[in-house]
């Protein structure tokens, strides 16, 4: 038997049921994970930044064995509606975990019970906690546009985008919502929304009247794709990051918002298949830092280590989840970006350069994740690339 | 909710009065609160199962189960900084469509096994909740596993939450398992193992006194350093366990190994306490103790501290210690104003303190932890409040709390004691609270 699943010592990502709580998290809706105990715990201690502070409404379900084997959905569904009828939330959200993957729970009659027991707008994700937070956060994302975006009565007068798949799960809590309405802002594009920090409910419900869909993480994908087949809105995919590839970013909304045409300015080029640079993490985020690297004269490539779109997939960034599918692309490679839990699996001549990942090793290292929109180039120099 | 505020949006803390409470008059032992969806306070110093599993030195901890539930350990282990001696297992959806759970645990602990740069002696496979539905082979599992590491000393544990309310608890049978590599070894009768803690016995505290005092000696996981250390726990003749959850390592020790096990449950209770101590001590064939002295030294401990804590409000946590209600009926009693005591249930061994509780002191109010209105409930107080207990502190919001978590170490009038001095400490002190609460594992050497 081929073993792919193992970690004999790198981390694990935050899985798709944390990633739905993540991107719903400032919205004013109740997010409830369908989950014995431990989901909420290990969300609120390592995946969310936000938890002390605020009291945004994350529950678990606290599911036993008894009401997984009699499949007591009444039970869920009562415990969401009563919670929901005495605290308010703009929504409900109920994701789910392995057991009820096992038990066959249906999640969107789930949704569509609270919904007509409480009168709240409620979306049920079959999530199971066998993917990346990037598959959750992007069904949430995706139900947001869906659902709760409004048709809209006009385009904005102004060059305006959604930024899409933002959670502090890949962009931390350093301000990058506001850097990157700032870099864009310089460029003369505005940000109508973020999906979803940052930005409020009524600002999401706005979407359809942006121009494009810049899609930041995969986490926005389905979003985009979503607000494509509604409203027509072209999407460009890749982070800004450093003043020249978000120069190229700024030139691909533009063109997307003439031709209506997608585009992907952070594939890689052929001829950056060979770089000797490699930078492990999220996708677009990855791939995005690689195109600024190698704009700046480090040419660098990128491997996606979490649930990847077909579009990247189909760009050439290569995806590898498990420490035995990730270290022959790391063979061969002067020098390793990655977060620092990934250190004990640089080949040896290899240089490691940390690069912090709120999505791998939670707040371990929060206070050194650099905000890359603004500090690419001292990112850069600091770390000799 | 008080009827017109709702909750829209992310609010800063503090805003709402909201507080769920039962009066000690009023409270039903057996449906405290009502029960529902639940809430987790972000207050992580008590010890989970990769914390208690690294307690047998040496060991190599692997868990088998989803990404998602294989997050919290991982980090656990990486914020501990034993990253070294963890791995995993990954289950992905085939695995349960194709039914091959038991390959994957094999194949996978050989491949890590066949990568760490020695064998460890002793390996604690973790499975979950998936391998309990999908009634996987465990026999099968750890049988060919013996096979292929006939040198590892392999033991099942368990990471299956949704079994907490199905006979042992995960908690339960994590600190039963710690003592399941013991293999036989003759008896010492003086040897005394103090069972299924996570804190070593404070040196100064009542049994380790006891038994020094009657040539004895005493012995417990938290204080092994070498696989050797800990097998020479199978020597003792006598166990000890003092909490709930540890009563069925007891057990294991007593049928396994011939131990006599005393279950002398921690208390605050001065009849409680002399009654554990005299018990230990006849078990032993030591004098009992004279606890008259000691009796009058918490006294005086917690006359000391109310001169210095005053009539100031104090609010307790079930976090800290396994008798929140004995600890609020002693409180209470010596003067003290506990205004409120945060738990989500009543544990048997204090269903008399609830009575007391409830005759002496019936308006004491009692709040929940998980109940989801305690996400917003108000957390701010008039008046300058003592916590003790992490979850107390955060629900009060107050930067003077006592910080520990599970006894702390204490066995005896030793935690009257010392929780007086901890509290005088708490009350003139401030503490950065939501750094200290946050940490996991308190104790456990967080990178942080």
């Amino acid at each position: 038997m081929s073993v792919k699943q193992t970690a004999r010592i790198i981390s694990t990502y935050a899985g798709d049921t944390s990633g739905v709580a993540s991107a719903l998290f400032e919205l004013g809706g109740m997010t409830v994970m369908h989950d014995a105990s431990g989901c909420n715990s290990t969300y609120n201690t390592h995946d969310e930044p936000r938890w002390y502070d605020t009291d945004s409404l994350v529950f678990i379900s606290a599911l036993t064995e008894t009401e997984a084997i009699l499949g007591d959905d009444e039970k869920l569904i009562g415990d969401c509606v009563r919670t929901a009828k005495e605290l308010h939330p703009a929504f409900v959200a109920v994701a789910g975990t392995p057991i009820p993957m096992m038990t066959g729970v249906d999640f969107a009659a789930v949704a569509a019970r609270i919904e007509e027991e409480t009168g709240i707008p409620s979306f049920g994700f079959p999530t199971d906690g066998m993917h990346s937070y990037i598959s959750g956060a992007g069904m949430a994302l995706e139900a947001l546009a869906r659902r709760m975006v409004r048709d809209p009565s006009k385009k904005t007068a102004a060059l305006t985008v959604n930024l899409l798949g933002l959670t502090p799960l890949d962009f931390s809590v350093n301000g990058t919502p506001g850097a990157m309405k700032a870099a864009l802002a310089a460029r003369g594009i505005e940000v109508l929304s973020c999906f979803a920090m940052d930005s409020t409910l009524a600002e999401i419900e706005r979407a359809g009247e942006a121009h494009v869909s810049l899609v930041v993480s995969g986490a926005g994908f389905g979003a985009a794709r979503v607000l494509g087949e509604r409203f027509g809105i072209p999407w460009v995919a890749g982070t800004p990051c450093g003043p020249m590839f978000t120069d190229r970013i700024a030139r691909a909304v533009r063109e997307a918002a003439e031709t209506g045409g997608n585009l992907a300015p952070l594939l890689p080029d052929p001829g950056t298949a060979d770089a000797k640079g490699v930078i492990v993490g999220e996708g677009v985020t990855a791939a995005s830092l690689a195109s600024a690297l190698t704009d700046a004269g480090s040419p660098c490539r990128a491997v996606s280590a979490v649930d990847t779109d077909g579009v990247l997939l189909s760009g050439g960034i290569p995806c590898a989840v498990d420490e035995d599918d990730l270290m022959p692309l790391l063979s061969g490679a002067e020098v390793m970006i990655a977060d620092p839990l990934y250190r004990p699996i640089c080949p040896p001549g290899t240089r490691f350069v940390p690069l912090p990942h709120e999505g791998f090793s939670g707040r371990l290292f929060r206070r050194d994740i650099p905000r890359l929109v603004t500090d690419f180039d001292s990112f850069r120099k600091e770390n000799r690339l | 909710m008080n009827g017109t505020e709702t909750v829209r949006g992310l609010r800063r803390l503090g805003g709402s009065p909201v507080m769920r409470e039962v009066r000690a008059k009023d409270a039903d032992p057996s449906n405290l609160f009502d029960t529902g969806l639940e809430y987790s306070a972000p207050a992580r110093g008590t010890w989970n199962i990769v914390h208690t599993g690294m307690l047998i030195p040496e060991a190599h901890e692997i868990f088998v189960c989803a990404q998602g539930c294989l997050r919290g350990v991982v980090l656990t282990a990486a914020e501990m900084g034993t990253s070294d001696r963890f791995s995993t297992v990954a289950v992905r959806e085939n695995n349960v469509t194709d039914g091959d759970l038991e390959d994957l645990l094999v194949e996978g602990v050989t491949d890590i096994l066949e990568k760490l740069p020695a064998l460890p002696p002793a390996v604690l496979v973790y499975t979950s909740c998936i391998h309990h539905f999908m009634g996987a082979d465990l026999d099968h599992m750890y049988r060919e596993l013996r096979e292929r590491f006939p040198t590892v000393a392999f033991t099942d544990c368990y990471m299956n939450p949704i079994m907490r309310k199905s006979g042992l608890t995960p908690d339960q049978l994590m600190r039963r398992q710690l003592y399941s590599l013991l293999k036989e070894r003759p008896k010492d009768p003086g040897k005394v193992l103090v069972t299924g803690n996570d804190f070593a016995s404070d040196d100064g505290g009542n049994i380790p006194a006891l038994l020094r005092a009657g040539g004895k000696t005493l012995c417990e996981i938290p204080r092994t350093r070498t696989w050797e250390e800990y097998l020479a726990l199978a020597e003792a003749s006598v166990c000890v366990t003092n909490q709930p959850a540890a009563v069925p390592a007891g057990k294991l020790l007593a049928e396994k190994h011939g131990m006599k096990h005393l279950c002398l449950p921690f208390s605050f209770g001065y009849d409680e306490i002399e009654a554990n101590l005299d018990a230990l001590s006849d078990a032993m064939g030591i004098p009992r103790p004279d606890c008259g002295e000691k009796i009058a030294r918490c006294e005086e401990a917690l006359d000391r501290a109310k001169r210095t804590i005053g009539d100031a409000p104090v609010e307790i946590d079930y976090t800290a210690f396994s008798r929140p209600l004995s600890l609020a009926l002693l409180l209470l009693r010596h003067g003290f104003r506990v205004e409120r005591v945060y738990l989500d249930g009543v544990s048997g061994e204090e269903r008399g303190d609830l009575d007391a509780l409830a005759a002496e002191f019936p308006d004491l109010k009692l709040s929940p932890t998980v109940h989801p209105v305690m996400r917003v409930t108000g957390r701010t107080r008039e008046e300058k409040t003592l916590a003790v207990g992490q979850k107390a502190a955060y629900f009060a919001s107050t930067p003077y709390f006592v910080n520990i978590v599970e006894n702390g170490g204490f066995t005896g009038f030793d935690a009257v004691t010392g929780l007086a001095a901890l509290m005088e400490e708490a009350w003139l002190e401030e503490k950065d609270t939501r750094s200290l609460i946050g940490i996991k594992g308190m104790g456990c050497g967080a990178c942080l």
